[in-house]
């Protein structure tokens, strides 16, 4: 159907130089329109004017931005989009996926709140497994290196990211900072992001899974407050265990709310003070690379 | 404040598309945001004008469709509508829930001139 005034016998694109059914005056401008059963519209006024023209006398009605033109529309136009938000992050992430894969490289994103102890976690793993597996980290914080700095007092080498006022690590950045850990291949990498249940939930970085991080002191409600982050990760670390007893912790009640958000996240519980639960971790990790590497994982073990 | 970061992905995509389809003037903005998505639509109603200004999208009209969240059941084996991740089947209870729609985040449709 014509969409310009919806007779049948148009053609689309239109593409209708002089032919029987519209006409344009010599001076290929201003248009009347003229129709076989003669009836006269399509006047357009002298503002806006989007059709293409060309020298062979085309006009091009499709060739403005809605790729069409409606009769008693003005030139403003509804254009179809479809596109993700989030679409560049998932581009780069993608990107980001792509690389740690060709370099042999596991990467887990960390995510918590403030204070849930990613970084006293990842200290002590750092330790336990730099013998195993080579080992990086990616350090996000608002502000200041603190952090990075105790990853690379264990000898492992670290980026610190400074997202400023941002409140979580997007697939740019990580890939930025990976570029300068300058990684020879193989092993682990760890993604420390701002602590924060809220943001880092949305924004992919290439990891192969996120491992959500929560401590006893938090409350048990912290899946149910926050479902996005337990949902988006597959491992939840429950930190802090020792301190459960004094807290009056429910551990059970803990890992039902994360399952009724998520019914596949698997749940661990560990002490980065004492190192409770931490060979369990160090399995889990071993069975995600076995997942990801079979001869790598193996040559570990 | 990740909804800033949605913003300005969406004026992103604005200007991509105005660069692709020679367009100047937005005039309205119309997005699909699931229920189950990342961000609630009045968040992303209040940083949008914000990030718009001195954009193409200036003073640009924001429209949001909600999609609603939508689970397949374990359970009781069908597709059940929820609001909130922390929800149960709403037939039969159960919280094993997988879920298989209300989650899209995108740009639609603009209005342009």
């Amino acid at each position: 159907m014509c969409t310009v005034c919806g007779c049948n016998d148009a053609k689309t694109p239109i593409e209708y130089a002089h032919d029987e059914h519209h006409e344009h005056d010599q001076f290929g401008r201003h248009h009347h329109h003229e129709h076989r059963q003669d009836h006269r519209h399509h006047n357009h006024d002298g503002g806006y004017h989007d059709h293409v023209h060309d020298d062979a006398g085309l006009l091009d009605c499709g060739g403005n931005p809605a790729g069409q033109q409606i009769a008693g529309m003005s030139s403003d136009r509804i254009i179809q989009v479809e596109r993700d938000i989030l679409g560049k992050n998932d581009r780069l992430a993608a990107e980001n996926r792509a690389r740690f894969r060709a370099d042999d490289v596991l990467a887990f994103n960390l995510v918590s709140s403030p204070g849930a102890g990613k970084t006293s976690l990842l200290v002590r793993a750092m330790s336990d497994l730099m013998d195993s597996f080579m080992i990086g980290v990616i350090e996000g914080d608002q502000h200041t290196s603190h952090d990075a700095e105790r990853i690379r007092a264990t000898g492992v080498p670290a980026i610190q990211v400074n997202t400023g006022k941002g409140c979580h690590l997007d697939a740019a950045m990580v890939g930025e900072a990976y570029e300068r850990l300058r990684w020879p291949s193989g092993g682990i990498l760890f993604i420390e992001n701002v602590g924060n249940l809220v943001c880092p939930a949305a924004f992919d970085l290439g990891e192969a899974c996120k491992i959500v991080v929560l401590s006893t002191t938090e409350g048990e409600d912290k899946p149910l407050k926050y479902p996005d982050m337990f949902a988006s990760s597959s491992l939840m670390l429950i930190n802090k265990i020792d301190l459960a007893p004094v807290l009056d912790f429910d551990l059970a009640r803990t890992i039902e709310y994360a399952r009724r958000v998520n019914p596949k996240i698997e749940a661990l519980t560990v002490s980065a003070r004492t190192g409770e639960g931490f060979p369990a971790f160090y399995a889990w990790i071993r069975r995600q690379a076995a997942g990801v590497k079979p001869a790598a994982a193996a040559a570990a073990e | 404040m990740h909804e800033m970061a949605l913003c300005e992905g969406i004026i992103g995509i604005v200007e991509e598309e105005a660069r692709s389809r020679s367009f100047s003037k937005v005039k309205a903005v119309c997005l699909e945001i699931g229920a189950l998505s990342h961000v609630a639509p009045e968040a992303i109603k209040f940083c949008f004008e914000a990030v718009a200004a001195r954009s193409i999208a200036q003073g640009a009209r924001l429209e949001i469709i909600a999609t609603p969240g939508i689970a397949w059941c374990m359970a009781c084996s069908q597709g059940v509508e929820i609001k909130q991740r922390c929800e149960p089947c709403p037939s039969c209870g159960s919280y094993q829930l997988q879920v298989t729609g209300g989650e899209e985040m995108r740009v639609k449709t603009l209005e342009v001139a």
